[in-house]
Protein backbone atom coordinates (compact mmCIF):
# COMPACT_ATOMS: atom_id res chain seq x y z
CA UNK A 1 0.00 0.00 0.00
CA UNK A 2 2.84 2.34 0.84
CA UNK A 3 4.09 1.83 -2.68
CA UNK A 4 0.92 3.10 -4.32
CA UNK A 5 0.73 6.17 -2.08
CA UNK A 6 4.38 6.81 -2.85
CA UNK A 7 3.75 6.75 -6.60
CA UNK A 8 0.68 8.99 -6.24
CA UNK A 9 2.69 11.57 -4.40
CA UNK A 10 5.42 11.55 -6.99
CA UNK A 11 2.97 11.91 -9.86
CA UNK A 12 1.26 14.85 -8.16
CA UNK A 13 4.64 16.37 -7.35
CA UNK A 14 5.78 16.23 -10.94
CA UNK A 15 2.50 17.54 -12.36
CA UNK A 16 2.43 20.59 -10.06
CA UNK A 17 6.12 21.32 -10.27
CA UNK A 18 6.14 21.02 -14.06
CA UNK A 19 3.19 23.41 -14.32
CA UNK A 20 5.07 25.92 -12.18
CA UNK A 21 8.23 25.37 -14.22
CA UNK A 22 6.26 26.13 -17.36
CA UNK A 23 5.07 29.34 -15.72
CA UNK A 24 8.71 30.21 -14.94
CA UNK A 25 10.15 29.28 -18.33
CA UNK A 26 7.44 29.96 -20.90
CA UNK A 27 8.16 33.72 -20.77
CA UNK A 28 11.80 33.04 -21.67
CA UNK A 29 10.75 30.78 -24.49
CA UNK A 30 8.54 33.58 -25.78
CA UNK A 31 11.40 36.04 -25.40
CA UNK A 32 13.73 33.87 -27.46
CA UNK A 33 11.12 33.03 -30.05
CA UNK A 34 10.16 36.71 -30.48
CA UNK A 35 13.77 37.77 -30.84
CA UNK A 36 14.03 35.54 -33.92
CA UNK A 37 10.89 36.79 -35.64
CA UNK A 38 10.48 39.14 -38.56
CA UNK A 39 8.57 42.30 -37.69
CA UNK A 40 5.44 41.30 -39.57
CA UNK A 41 5.33 37.99 -37.70
CA UNK A 42 4.78 39.87 -34.42
CA UNK A 43 1.19 40.77 -35.17
CA UNK A 44 -0.36 37.63 -36.57
CA UNK A 45 -3.55 36.10 -35.25
CA UNK A 46 -3.24 33.45 -33.95
CA UNK A 47 0.19 34.18 -32.54
CA UNK A 48 3.23 32.24 -33.75
CA UNK A 49 4.72 30.24 -30.89
CA UNK A 50 7.70 29.49 -33.08
CA UNK A 51 8.88 31.90 -35.76
CA UNK A 52 7.80 30.67 -39.17
CA UNK A 53 10.81 32.23 -40.82
CA UNK A 54 13.51 32.55 -38.16
CA UNK A 55 15.83 35.49 -38.69
CA UNK A 56 18.66 37.22 -36.90
CA UNK A 57 17.60 40.63 -38.20
CA UNK A 58 16.28 41.86 -34.82
CA UNK A 59 19.76 41.38 -33.35
CA UNK A 60 21.38 43.26 -36.21
CA UNK A 61 18.83 46.04 -36.01
CA UNK A 62 19.52 46.41 -32.31
CA UNK A 63 23.14 47.31 -33.04
CA UNK A 64 22.08 49.66 -35.85
CA UNK A 65 19.57 51.82 -33.99
CA UNK A 66 21.57 52.01 -30.76
CA UNK A 67 25.28 51.77 -29.83
CA UNK A 68 24.47 48.44 -28.26
CA UNK A 69 28.01 47.04 -28.33
CA UNK A 70 29.05 50.14 -26.45
CA UNK A 71 26.25 49.55 -23.93
CA UNK A 72 27.49 46.00 -23.33
CA UNK A 73 30.97 47.37 -22.75
CA UNK A 74 29.65 50.10 -20.42
CA UNK A 75 27.70 47.60 -18.36
CA UNK A 76 30.70 45.28 -18.08
CA UNK A 77 33.08 48.11 -17.28
CA UNK A 78 30.89 49.76 -14.66
CA UNK A 79 29.88 46.46 -13.06
CA UNK A 80 33.44 45.13 -12.85
CA UNK A 81 35.11 48.32 -11.63
CA UNK A 82 32.21 49.08 -9.28
CA UNK A 83 32.40 45.58 -7.81
CA UNK A 84 36.14 45.81 -7.38
CA UNK A 85 35.93 49.16 -5.59
CA UNK A 86 33.04 48.06 -3.45
CA UNK A 87 34.48 44.71 -2.36
CA UNK A 88 37.96 46.06 -1.67
CA UNK A 89 36.60 48.96 0.35
CA UNK A 90 34.20 46.71 2.27
CA UNK A 91 36.83 44.09 3.08
CA UNK A 92 39.27 46.73 4.30
CA UNK A 93 36.65 48.16 6.65
CA UNK A 94 35.61 44.65 7.66
CA UNK A 95 39.20 43.86 8.69
CA UNK A 96 39.27 46.85 11.04
CA UNK A 97 35.81 46.11 12.46
CA UNK A 98 36.62 42.44 12.91
CA UNK A 99 40.18 42.42 14.20
CA UNK A 100 41.57 45.79 15.27
CA UNK A 101 40.29 47.32 18.45
CA UNK A 102 40.01 51.07 18.74
CA UNK A 103 37.84 53.49 20.63
CA UNK A 104 34.40 54.06 19.12
CA UNK A 105 34.61 50.96 16.93
CA UNK A 106 31.26 49.49 17.87
CA UNK A 107 29.51 52.85 17.53
CA UNK A 108 30.96 53.37 14.07
CA UNK A 109 30.03 49.84 13.04
CA UNK A 110 26.49 50.41 14.32
CA UNK A 111 26.43 53.50 12.18
CA UNK A 112 27.44 51.47 9.12
CA UNK A 113 24.60 49.05 9.81
CA UNK A 114 22.06 51.82 10.42
CA UNK A 115 22.63 53.17 6.90
CA UNK A 116 21.13 49.96 5.53
CA UNK A 117 17.75 51.31 6.62
CA UNK A 118 18.02 54.35 4.35
CA UNK A 119 16.39 53.57 1.01
CA UNK A 120 18.38 54.43 -2.11
CA UNK A 121 15.58 56.55 -3.49
CA UNK A 122 15.93 59.00 -0.60
CA UNK A 123 19.56 59.57 -1.50
CA UNK A 124 19.28 59.60 -5.28
CA UNK A 125 18.19 63.24 -5.69
CA UNK A 126 20.84 64.78 -3.40
CA UNK A 127 23.49 62.43 -4.81
CA UNK A 128 22.53 63.54 -8.30
CA UNK A 129 22.92 67.17 -7.17
CA UNK A 130 26.26 66.41 -5.50
CA UNK A 131 27.56 64.89 -8.75
CA UNK A 132 26.18 67.87 -10.62
CA UNK A 133 28.12 70.31 -8.48
CA UNK A 134 31.26 68.19 -8.91
CA UNK A 135 30.67 68.22 -12.66
CA UNK A 136 30.53 64.44 -12.71
CA UNK A 137 27.10 63.87 -14.26
CA UNK A 138 27.09 61.61 -17.30
CA UNK A 139 30.46 60.10 -16.39
CA UNK A 140 31.66 56.66 -15.35
CA UNK A 141 33.29 58.19 -12.28
CA UNK A 142 29.97 59.66 -11.19
CA UNK A 143 28.12 56.36 -11.43
CA UNK A 144 30.93 54.55 -9.64
CA UNK A 145 31.67 56.88 -6.71
CA UNK A 146 28.90 55.67 -4.36
CA UNK A 147 30.35 52.12 -4.68
CA UNK A 148 32.95 53.04 -2.09
CA UNK A 149 30.40 52.41 0.61
CA UNK A 150 28.92 48.91 0.87
CA UNK A 151 27.32 48.35 4.28
CA UNK A 152 25.98 44.88 3.56
CA UNK A 153 29.31 43.64 2.21
CA UNK A 154 31.16 45.12 5.16
CA UNK A 155 28.78 43.40 7.57
CA UNK A 156 29.03 40.01 5.92
CA UNK A 157 32.83 40.08 5.63
CA UNK A 158 33.26 41.40 9.16
CA UNK A 159 31.31 38.41 10.56
CA UNK A 160 33.73 36.18 8.69
CA UNK A 161 36.92 37.96 9.68
CA UNK A 162 35.84 38.16 13.32
CA UNK A 163 35.54 34.37 13.48
CA UNK A 164 39.13 33.79 12.28
CA UNK A 165 41.41 32.67 15.13
CA UNK A 166 43.55 35.51 16.50
CA UNK A 167 46.57 33.23 16.67
CA UNK A 168 47.10 33.42 12.88
CA UNK A 169 47.38 37.17 13.02
CA UNK A 170 49.48 37.26 16.18
CA UNK A 171 52.05 34.97 14.63
CA UNK A 172 52.30 37.24 11.62
CA UNK A 173 52.58 40.38 13.71
CA UNK A 174 55.31 38.72 15.79
CA UNK A 175 57.25 38.24 12.60
CA UNK A 176 56.99 41.96 12.07
CA UNK A 177 54.49 41.92 9.21
CA UNK A 178 52.61 45.16 8.62
CA UNK A 179 48.83 45.26 8.85
CA UNK A 180 48.62 45.83 5.12
CA UNK A 181 50.61 42.69 4.52
CA UNK A 182 48.51 40.73 7.02
CA UNK A 183 45.36 41.94 5.28
CA UNK A 184 46.40 40.93 1.78
CA UNK A 185 48.44 37.81 2.56
CA UNK A 186 46.51 36.28 5.45
CA UNK A 187 43.01 37.72 5.85
CA UNK A 188 41.87 37.84 2.24
CA UNK A 189 42.95 34.27 1.36
CA UNK A 190 41.25 32.95 4.51
CA UNK A 191 37.88 34.52 3.74
CA UNK A 192 37.79 33.55 0.08
CA UNK A 193 34.34 31.91 0.15
CA UNK A 194 32.67 34.92 1.77
CA UNK A 195 34.63 37.22 -0.50
CA UNK A 196 33.36 35.31 -3.53
CA UNK A 197 29.79 35.55 -2.26
CA UNK A 198 30.01 39.31 -1.78
CA UNK A 199 31.74 39.76 -5.13
CA UNK A 200 29.15 37.77 -7.05
CA UNK A 201 26.17 39.43 -5.35
CA UNK A 202 27.64 42.90 -5.83
CA UNK A 203 28.38 42.20 -9.48
CA UNK A 204 24.85 40.98 -10.11
CA UNK A 205 23.41 43.96 -8.30
CA UNK A 206 25.54 46.33 -10.37
CA UNK A 207 24.73 44.61 -13.64
CA UNK A 208 21.00 44.80 -13.03
CA UNK A 209 20.94 48.22 -11.40
CA UNK A 210 18.69 50.71 -13.13
CA UNK A 211 17.57 53.83 -11.24
CA UNK A 212 21.00 55.25 -10.40
CA UNK A 213 22.58 54.85 -13.87
CA UNK A 214 19.31 56.07 -15.40
CA UNK A 215 19.65 59.35 -13.53
CA UNK A 216 23.39 59.84 -14.00
CA UNK A 217 24.05 58.60 -17.54
CA UNK A 218 22.32 60.66 -20.20
CA UNK A 219 24.38 60.29 -23.38
CA UNK A 220 23.90 57.18 -25.48
CA UNK A 221 27.63 56.41 -25.52
CA UNK A 222 27.76 56.12 -21.74
CA UNK A 223 24.53 54.21 -21.06
CA UNK A 224 24.50 50.77 -19.48
CA UNK A 225 22.37 47.96 -20.90
CA UNK A 226 19.46 48.51 -18.52
CA UNK A 227 19.32 52.24 -19.27
CA UNK A 228 19.76 51.67 -23.01
CA UNK A 229 16.99 49.07 -23.04
CA UNK A 230 14.60 51.36 -21.23
CA UNK A 231 15.39 54.14 -23.71
CA UNK A 232 14.71 51.74 -26.61
CA UNK A 233 11.50 50.73 -24.87
CA UNK A 234 10.38 54.34 -25.11
CA UNK A 235 11.51 54.94 -28.69
CA UNK A 236 10.64 51.61 -30.30
CA UNK A 237 7.56 50.68 -28.29
CA UNK A 238 6.30 47.98 -30.65
CA UNK A 239 9.54 46.56 -32.08
CA UNK A 240 9.23 43.68 -29.68
CA UNK A 241 11.56 41.41 -31.66
CA UNK A 242 14.39 43.91 -31.22
CA UNK A 243 13.54 44.61 -27.57
CA UNK A 244 13.48 40.89 -26.78
CA UNK A 245 16.84 40.44 -28.53
CA UNK A 246 18.25 43.13 -26.26
CA UNK A 247 16.71 41.57 -23.18
CA UNK A 248 18.25 38.19 -24.04
CA UNK A 249 21.70 39.72 -24.40
CA UNK A 250 21.32 41.42 -21.02
CA UNK A 251 20.42 38.17 -19.28
CA UNK A 252 23.20 35.94 -20.65
CA UNK A 253 26.01 37.21 -18.35
CA UNK A 254 23.82 36.67 -15.28
CA UNK A 255 23.11 33.08 -16.29
CA UNK A 256 26.83 32.47 -16.79
CA UNK A 257 27.72 33.97 -13.42
CA UNK A 258 24.98 31.94 -11.75
CA UNK A 259 26.12 28.72 -13.43
CA UNK A 260 29.61 29.13 -11.98
CA UNK A 261 28.70 30.38 -8.54
CA UNK A 262 25.30 29.01 -7.61
CA UNK A 263 26.41 27.81 -4.20
CA UNK A 264 27.94 31.16 -3.27
CA UNK A 265 24.81 33.04 -4.32
CA UNK A 266 22.61 30.84 -2.18
CA UNK A 267 24.91 31.17 0.85
CA UNK A 268 24.80 34.93 0.45
CA UNK A 269 21.11 35.17 0.37
CA UNK A 270 20.66 32.91 3.35
CA UNK A 271 22.78 35.31 5.33
CA UNK A 272 20.89 38.21 3.82
CA UNK A 273 17.60 36.62 4.68
CA UNK A 274 18.35 35.82 8.29
CA UNK A 275 20.80 38.52 9.19
CA UNK B 1 45.16 41.49 20.42
CA UNK B 2 48.64 42.56 19.54
CA UNK B 3 49.37 46.24 19.82
CA UNK B 4 52.17 47.86 17.94
CA UNK B 5 53.01 51.42 18.51
CA UNK B 6 49.90 53.47 19.10
CA UNK B 7 50.23 56.13 16.45
CA UNK B 8 51.01 53.54 13.86
CA UNK B 9 47.82 51.75 14.81
CA UNK B 10 45.53 54.73 14.41
CA UNK B 11 47.12 55.49 11.07
CA UNK B 12 46.43 51.93 9.97
CA UNK B 13 42.83 52.11 11.17
CA UNK B 14 42.32 55.29 9.24
CA UNK B 15 43.95 53.83 6.15
CA UNK B 16 41.68 50.79 6.12
CA UNK B 17 38.53 52.78 6.82
CA UNK B 18 39.27 55.64 4.46
CA UNK B 19 37.53 54.32 1.30
CA UNK B 20 34.39 53.40 3.24
CA UNK B 21 34.37 56.62 5.22
CA UNK B 22 34.64 58.60 2.01
CA UNK B 23 31.59 56.83 0.61
CA UNK B 24 29.73 57.01 3.91
CA UNK B 25 30.25 60.73 4.39
CA UNK B 26 29.91 61.96 0.81
CA UNK B 27 27.22 59.63 -0.53
CA UNK B 28 25.23 58.65 2.59
CA UNK B 29 25.45 61.23 5.37
CA UNK B 30 25.80 64.39 3.32
CA UNK B 31 22.90 63.52 0.97
CA UNK B 32 20.78 62.40 3.94
CA UNK B 33 21.01 65.84 5.51
CA UNK B 34 20.95 67.59 2.15
CA UNK B 35 17.72 65.90 1.10
CA UNK B 36 16.00 66.97 4.31
CA UNK B 37 17.15 70.54 3.75
CA UNK B 38 15.92 70.44 0.14
CA UNK B 39 12.55 69.12 1.22
CA UNK B 40 11.99 72.40 3.08
CA UNK B 41 12.64 74.51 -0.04
CA UNK B 42 11.22 75.16 -3.50
CA UNK B 43 14.46 74.61 -5.40
CA UNK B 44 14.07 73.88 -9.12
CA UNK B 45 17.83 73.72 -9.97
CA UNK B 46 17.68 77.00 -11.96
CA UNK B 47 16.16 79.79 -9.91
CA UNK B 48 16.97 81.10 -6.45
CA UNK B 49 16.22 78.83 -3.55
CA UNK B 50 13.36 79.81 -1.20
CA UNK B 51 12.75 78.39 2.23
CA UNK B 52 9.23 77.04 2.57
CA UNK B 53 9.21 75.31 5.92
CA UNK B 54 6.87 72.35 5.89
CA UNK B 55 4.82 73.58 2.93
CA UNK B 56 5.94 70.78 0.60
CA UNK B 57 4.90 68.15 3.11
CA UNK B 58 1.55 69.83 3.72
CA UNK B 59 0.90 70.23 0.00
CA UNK B 60 1.72 66.58 -0.65
CA UNK B 61 -0.50 65.30 2.14
CA UNK B 62 -3.30 67.61 0.99
CA UNK B 63 -3.03 66.57 -2.66
CA UNK B 64 -5.44 63.95 -3.93
CA UNK B 65 -2.54 62.57 -5.96
CA UNK B 66 -0.67 61.42 -2.88
CA UNK B 67 -3.64 59.46 -1.57
CA UNK B 68 -4.27 57.96 -4.97
CA UNK B 69 -0.64 56.86 -5.21
CA UNK B 70 -0.78 55.41 -1.70
CA UNK B 71 -4.00 53.64 -2.64
CA UNK B 72 -2.34 52.18 -5.75
CA UNK B 73 0.55 50.94 -3.62
CA UNK B 74 -1.80 49.35 -1.09
CA UNK B 75 -3.76 47.75 -3.91
CA UNK B 76 -0.53 46.25 -5.22
CA UNK B 77 0.28 44.91 -1.74
CA UNK B 78 -3.17 43.42 -1.19
CA UNK B 79 -2.83 41.45 -4.43
CA UNK B 80 0.87 40.70 -4.28
CA UNK B 81 1.46 39.62 -0.68
CA UNK B 82 -1.10 36.80 -0.35
CA UNK B 83 -0.20 35.53 -3.82
CA UNK B 84 3.56 35.54 -3.29
CA UNK B 85 3.15 33.77 0.06
CA UNK B 86 1.01 31.03 -1.45
CA UNK B 87 3.12 30.57 -4.58
CA UNK B 88 6.55 30.71 -2.94
CA UNK B 89 5.57 28.59 0.05
CA UNK B 90 3.94 26.10 -2.31
CA UNK B 91 7.08 26.06 -4.40
CA UNK B 92 9.26 25.55 -1.32
CA UNK B 93 7.08 22.66 -0.08
CA UNK B 94 7.40 20.99 -3.46
CA UNK B 95 11.15 21.43 -3.62
CA UNK B 96 11.38 20.05 -0.09
CA UNK B 97 10.33 16.59 -1.36
CA UNK B 98 13.28 14.29 -1.79
CA UNK B 99 12.57 13.56 -5.43
CA UNK B 100 14.93 13.14 -8.39
CA UNK B 101 15.26 16.32 -10.43
CA UNK B 102 14.52 18.78 -7.69
CA UNK B 103 17.93 20.43 -8.09
CA UNK B 104 17.09 21.19 -11.71
CA UNK B 105 13.80 22.76 -10.69
CA UNK B 106 15.56 24.91 -8.12
CA UNK B 107 17.68 26.36 -10.91
CA UNK B 108 14.68 26.87 -13.19
CA UNK B 109 12.80 28.93 -10.61
CA UNK B 110 15.83 31.06 -9.94
CA UNK B 111 16.28 32.25 -13.53
CA UNK B 112 13.60 34.97 -13.28
CA UNK B 113 15.35 36.23 -10.13
CA UNK B 114 18.60 36.64 -12.09
CA UNK B 115 16.89 38.65 -14.80
CA UNK B 116 17.07 42.41 -14.43
CA UNK B 117 13.73 44.11 -13.80
CA UNK B 118 14.24 46.10 -16.98
CA UNK B 119 14.45 42.97 -19.13
CA UNK B 120 11.64 41.30 -17.18
CA UNK B 121 9.35 44.32 -17.53
CA UNK B 122 10.00 44.56 -21.29
CA UNK B 123 9.15 40.88 -21.56
CA UNK B 124 5.94 41.17 -19.52
CA UNK B 125 4.72 44.18 -21.45
CA UNK B 126 4.85 41.92 -24.48
CA UNK B 127 3.49 38.80 -22.77
CA UNK B 128 0.46 40.80 -21.63
CA UNK B 129 -0.21 42.33 -25.05
CA UNK B 130 -4.00 42.08 -25.45
CA UNK B 131 -4.09 40.70 -29.01
CA UNK B 132 -0.64 39.36 -29.77
CA UNK B 133 0.51 38.18 -26.35
CA UNK B 134 0.62 34.54 -25.25
CA UNK B 135 -1.15 35.13 -21.92
CA UNK B 136 -4.42 36.08 -23.56
CA UNK B 137 -3.86 33.39 -26.20
CA UNK B 138 -3.69 30.79 -23.43
CA UNK B 139 -6.77 32.25 -21.71
CA UNK B 140 -8.57 32.06 -25.05
CA UNK B 141 -7.62 28.40 -25.32
CA UNK B 142 -9.52 27.83 -22.07
CA UNK B 143 -12.46 29.81 -23.42
CA UNK B 144 -11.72 32.96 -21.42
CA UNK B 145 -11.57 36.44 -22.85
CA UNK B 146 -8.45 38.05 -21.45
CA UNK B 147 -8.59 41.72 -20.42
CA UNK B 148 -6.54 44.49 -22.06
CA UNK B 149 -4.16 44.27 -19.09
CA UNK B 150 -1.78 47.25 -19.15
CA UNK B 151 -4.16 49.29 -21.30
CA UNK B 152 -7.08 48.95 -18.88
CA UNK B 153 -7.05 50.98 -15.69
CA UNK B 154 -8.62 48.10 -13.74
CA UNK B 155 -6.20 45.47 -15.03
CA UNK B 156 -2.88 47.33 -15.28
CA UNK B 157 -1.95 46.86 -11.62
CA UNK B 158 -2.92 43.16 -11.57
CA UNK B 159 -0.74 42.81 -14.68
CA UNK B 160 2.22 44.30 -12.80
CA UNK B 161 1.49 41.99 -9.85
CA UNK B 162 1.44 39.02 -12.23
CA UNK B 163 4.91 39.93 -13.50
CA UNK B 164 6.20 40.51 -9.96
CA UNK B 165 5.01 37.10 -8.75
CA UNK B 166 6.80 35.47 -11.67
CA UNK B 167 9.99 37.38 -10.92
CA UNK B 168 10.04 36.96 -7.12
CA UNK B 169 8.66 33.46 -6.51
CA UNK B 170 12.07 31.78 -6.85
CA UNK B 171 13.71 34.17 -4.42
CA UNK B 172 11.15 33.83 -1.65
CA UNK B 173 10.73 30.15 -2.54
CA UNK B 174 14.36 29.49 -1.66
CA UNK B 175 14.04 31.47 1.58
CA UNK B 176 11.03 29.33 2.56
CA UNK B 177 12.85 26.20 1.47
CA UNK B 178 15.73 26.85 3.85
CA UNK B 179 13.20 27.48 6.65
CA UNK B 180 11.45 24.20 5.89
CA UNK B 181 14.73 22.31 5.84
CA UNK B 182 15.66 23.63 9.27
CA UNK B 183 12.55 22.13 10.91
CA UNK B 184 13.41 19.25 13.22
CA UNK B 185 12.10 16.02 11.61
CA UNK B 186 11.15 14.52 14.98
CA UNK B 187 8.09 16.77 15.12
CA UNK B 188 6.67 15.03 12.07
CA UNK B 189 7.62 11.60 13.37
CA UNK B 190 5.77 12.27 16.61
CA UNK B 191 2.76 13.56 14.66
CA UNK B 192 2.79 10.41 12.53
CA UNK B 193 2.56 8.22 15.62
CA UNK B 194 -0.42 10.29 16.73
CA UNK B 195 -1.98 9.69 13.32
CA UNK B 196 -1.99 13.30 12.11
CA UNK B 197 -3.00 14.02 8.51
CA UNK B 198 -0.79 15.93 6.05
CA UNK B 199 -3.24 18.79 6.41
CA UNK B 200 -2.85 18.85 10.20
CA UNK B 201 0.93 18.56 9.85
CA UNK B 202 1.02 21.65 7.71
CA UNK B 203 -1.20 23.84 9.87
CA UNK B 204 -0.12 22.59 13.31
CA UNK B 205 3.60 22.05 12.79
CA UNK B 206 4.98 23.59 9.62
CA UNK B 207 3.16 26.89 9.64
CA UNK B 208 3.88 27.84 13.28
CA UNK B 209 7.54 26.87 12.92
CA UNK B 210 8.13 28.89 9.80
CA UNK B 211 6.14 31.90 11.01
CA UNK B 212 9.27 34.00 11.62
CA UNK B 213 10.30 33.45 7.99
CA UNK B 214 6.77 34.19 6.88
CA UNK B 215 6.86 37.43 8.79
CA UNK B 216 10.23 38.29 7.30
CA UNK B 217 8.91 37.69 3.79
CA UNK B 218 5.83 39.84 4.46
CA UNK B 219 7.85 42.77 5.79
CA UNK B 220 10.38 42.60 2.96
CA UNK B 221 7.48 42.48 0.51
CA UNK B 222 5.92 45.56 2.10
CA UNK B 223 9.22 47.44 1.95
CA UNK B 224 9.71 46.42 -1.68
CA UNK B 225 6.13 47.30 -2.58
CA UNK B 226 6.62 50.85 -1.37
CA UNK B 227 9.55 51.09 -3.77
CA UNK B 228 8.11 49.67 -6.97
CA UNK B 229 9.84 51.34 -9.86
CA UNK B 230 11.30 49.65 -12.94
CA UNK B 231 8.24 47.52 -13.63
CA UNK B 232 6.00 50.60 -13.54
CA UNK B 233 8.44 52.77 -15.46
CA UNK B 234 8.73 50.28 -18.30
CA UNK B 235 5.37 48.57 -18.37
CA UNK B 236 2.96 51.49 -17.91
CA UNK B 237 4.75 54.78 -17.05
CA UNK B 238 2.13 55.15 -14.34
CA UNK B 239 -0.85 54.86 -16.69
CA UNK B 240 -3.52 54.30 -17.78
CA UNK B 241 -5.22 57.25 -16.04
CA UNK B 242 -2.64 57.18 -13.25
CA UNK B 243 -3.84 53.75 -12.12
CA UNK B 244 -0.28 52.47 -11.64
CA UNK B 245 1.38 55.64 -10.36
CA UNK B 246 3.46 54.77 -7.30
CA UNK B 247 5.77 56.67 -4.98
CA UNK B 248 9.21 56.21 -6.51
CA UNK B 249 7.74 56.80 -9.97
CA UNK B 250 6.26 60.12 -8.71
CA UNK B 251 9.52 61.10 -7.02
CA UNK B 252 11.46 60.38 -10.20
CA UNK B 253 8.97 62.32 -12.32
CA UNK B 254 8.91 65.38 -10.05
CA UNK B 255 12.68 65.46 -9.73
CA UNK B 256 13.89 64.63 -13.21
CA UNK B 257 11.01 65.62 -15.50
CA UNK B 258 9.78 68.76 -13.67
CA UNK B 259 12.95 69.55 -11.66
CA UNK B 260 10.85 70.21 -8.56
CA UNK B 261 13.63 69.02 -6.25
CA UNK B 262 12.02 70.33 -3.06
CA UNK B 263 8.68 68.69 -3.68
CA UNK B 264 10.32 65.44 -4.82
CA UNK B 265 12.61 65.17 -1.78
CA UNK B 266 9.68 65.87 0.57
CA UNK B 267 7.88 63.02 -1.19
CA UNK B 268 10.87 60.76 -0.65
CA UNK B 269 10.96 61.63 3.07
CA UNK B 270 7.33 60.61 3.42
CA UNK B 271 8.20 57.35 1.67
CA UNK B 272 11.16 56.93 4.02
CA UNK B 273 8.86 57.20 7.05
CA UNK B 274 6.73 54.29 5.76
CA UNK B 275 9.79 52.14 5.11
CA UNK B 276 11.38 53.09 8.40
CA UNK B 277 8.30 52.05 10.37
CA UNK B 278 8.19 48.70 8.55
CA UNK B 279 11.90 48.13 9.23
CA UNK B 280 11.58 48.95 12.92
CA UNK B 281 8.66 46.56 13.31
CA UNK B 282 10.71 43.86 11.66
CA UNK B 283 13.78 44.44 13.84
CA UNK B 284 11.73 44.56 17.05
CA UNK B 285 9.78 41.41 16.35
CA UNK B 286 12.78 39.59 14.93
CA UNK B 287 14.66 40.08 18.19
CA UNK B 288 11.67 38.77 20.08
CA UNK B 289 11.70 35.58 18.05
CA UNK B 290 15.41 35.03 18.42
CA UNK B 291 14.83 35.27 22.14
CA UNK B 292 12.03 32.70 22.07
CA UNK B 293 14.03 30.08 20.28
CA UNK B 294 17.23 30.71 22.18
Amino acid sequence: MRGRKFIYRRVIFYIVVILLAIFALLPFFWMLSTSLKETKALTTIPIQWLPEKPSFDPYLKLFEVFPFGRAIFNSLFISIIGTFISVLSASMAAFVFGKIEFRGREVLFGFFLATMMIPGNLLMIPNYLILRSLNLLDSYTGVLLPSFFNAFGTFLLRQNIKSLPDSYLEAAFMDGASRIKVFFKIILPLIKPALTTVTVLTFMGNWNSYLWPLIVLTSKEKMTLTVGLSLLNGQHMSDYNMLMAGAIISIIPMIIVYAFSQKYIEVGFNVGGLK
Amino acid sequence: MVTLNKRRKSLDVLFFLLPSLFGLIVFQMLPFGYSFFLSLTDWDVLSKINFLGLDNYINILKSSEFWKVLGNTLYYMVLYIPLILIVSLGLASLLNFKVPGRKVFRVIFYIPVLTSWVAAALLWRWLLSPYYGPINEILQFFGLNGPSWLYDKHWAMPGIVFASIWKDMGYFGLIFLSALQSIDKTYYEAAKIDGASAFQNFFKITLPLISPTMFFVIIISIINSFQLFPQVMIMTQGGPYGSTQVMVERIYTYAFDYYKMGYATAFSWILFVFIFVATIIQLKLQNKWVHYEG
